[in-house]
């Protein structure tokens, strides 16, 4: 069955774009810290893994979530492997939606999203605090939970428009 | 009831060890794995050192290159805040300039004095400096550090101040071959010992996770000395021999509990690290 498009360069690198932009996230930490907005922050790496590993998880590999972890905590200065510990989990609740999900629904998708950064974040804060003895402000998860949920539905608008550009891309 | 914690085992199980066709591992897998780098991690594990200080290598450079256009947003925005207020600030500044003139001829007399009493009681301070610059500016919600770029390979060790132009910034927490990491005085975990000036008050300067310090473990009475109108001035007190003492640090103007960093630490590109040994007659 050969294809009536050729495959050109742009269309194989946009099937690798998640984990690109997860790779330059993770590096990044995009969080718009800059704006120096009191407690404002969002965590893009959650809604991005939580997006593709739940839509398209083999545009997403469980492998290349692991190693964006390792750098994250490299990145961040955290205990190597606590970030991947805590993606992957994220992978978890998105691979046992996908069981349990008949007809997706954007409503269900964003509570578990809630429940989902809610339960990874406290993970991660009480594994800081009481086995690594790191001064953390819970506030300030509980607020960066709080606007990564609220931001969903805008990211989850951009993430839609490019999943239809690479499935379009991949059926041609 | 039982077909239902059937189909939730199910749904589970299969969470955790399906893969499709394009995934190598399974979730299982790298939940285990990443909870032993954890572990192992935590006990300093040879191997895990090795594997860290390899992504630290690749990471720092490769974060350097992808936070430039953040960088340079963060920037712009930060030129046109200063843009706004240039005016104010010339006015305030041209009053401070004249008041530092004045100061500055007293400070001279001061500086040439102080080295006289050292020589006197044979006591000298030898520092040395290693300039670096900024390679990643990290300001995290939860962790307050930079990346620089000189390592061990520059002779930088654990522990040794960083200065941005003559006030301190933080110290070296992380030490690689060619980058090492420095944890801001506006970090949560750091504390350190502080002289405050005019009142002679030593106190510990902790990060509060913001732009500012506060002052810790000062007894109640003293707090009294600092309801004084004048600004107080807070130095590095030198004590535990980890700071060169007098390093100016910021000052406290409004509120007593406050520390206003002389520094600002999202805008440096160039830093100077410094290690000093006090050498005297003992």
């Amino acid at each position: 069955m050969s294809s009536l498009n050729k495959k050109t360069f742009f269309n194989s690198i946009l099937s690798y774009f998640p984990v690109l932009i997860l790779f330059i996230s993770v590096l990044n930490e995009v969080d718009l810290n800059f704006l120096e907005i009191e407690y404002f922050s969002f965590n893009f790496v959650y809604i991005l893994i939580f997006y593709w590993t739940l839509k398209n998880p083999n545009l997403l590999g469980y492998g290349s979530i692991f190693i964006a972890g390792l750098m994250n905590d490299v990145v961040i200065g955290m205990p190597i492997g606590i970030s991947s510990f805590c993606y992957l989990l994220i992978c978890t609740a998105t691979a046992y939606l996908r069981n349990i999900t008949i007809t997706p629904n954007f409503i269900n998708d964003w509570i578990s999203l809630l429940i989902t950064i809610l339960l990874v974040n406290s993970i991660q804060v009480v594994t800081l605090d009481i086995i690594f003895s790191f001064e953390v402000n819970y506030m300030k998860y509980f607020i960066n939970s709080g606007f990564t949920f609220i931001f969903y539905p805008f990211i989850l608008i951009l993430f839609n428009i490019l999943e239809i550009k690479i499935k379009f891309q991949t059926n041609d | 009831m039982a077909s239902s914690r059937d189909d939730f085992v199910i749904a589970i199980r299969s969470a955790f060890l399906s893969k499709s066709y394009k995934q190598k591992f399974s979730l299982l897998t790298l939940l285990f794995l990443s909870l032993i780098v954890l572990v192992l991690g935590t006990f300093n594990f040879k191997a895990v050192q090795y594997l860290k200080m390899g992504i630290n290598e690749v990471a720092y450079r490769s974060s350097f290159i992808a936070s430039i256009p953040e960088n340079y947003i963060q920037k712009l925005n930060i030129q046109f805040k200063e843009h706004m207020k240039v005016y104010k600030n010339y006015k305030k500044k041209e009053l401070l300039f004249d008041e530092l003139k004045k100061k500055q001829l007293s400070n001279e007399f001061l500086i040439s004095e102080n080295n006289r009493l050292r020589e006197l009681i044979n006591e000298s301070i030898q520092s040395k400096d290693i300039y670096a610059k900024v390679l990643i500016d990290r300001n995290s919600p939860y962790l307050k550090s930079i990346i620089l770029n000189k390592g061990s390979k520059d002779n930088v060790k654990l522990g040794m101040a960083v200065l941005d132009d003559s006030y301190l910034v933080g110290k070296i927490i992380e030490v690689n071959y060619t980058n090492s990491r420095v944890l801001l005085l506006s970090d949560l975990n750091s504390k350190i010992p502080v002289l405050l000036e005019p009142q002679s008050l030593h106190a510990v300067l902790s990060g509060s996770g913001k732009n500012y310090g506060v002052i810790e473990y000062t007894k109640e009475e003293h707090n009294n000395k600092l309801d004084i109108e004048d600004k107080i001035v807070v130095y590095t007190s030198g004590y535990g021999g980890l700071f060169k003492p007098g390093l100016p640090v910021g000052e406290i103007t409004e509120n007593k509990k406050i520390i206003n960093f002389f520094s600002d630490f999202q805008q440096m590109d160039y830093v100077k690290i410094v290690s000093f040994e006090l050498q005297g007659e003992d």
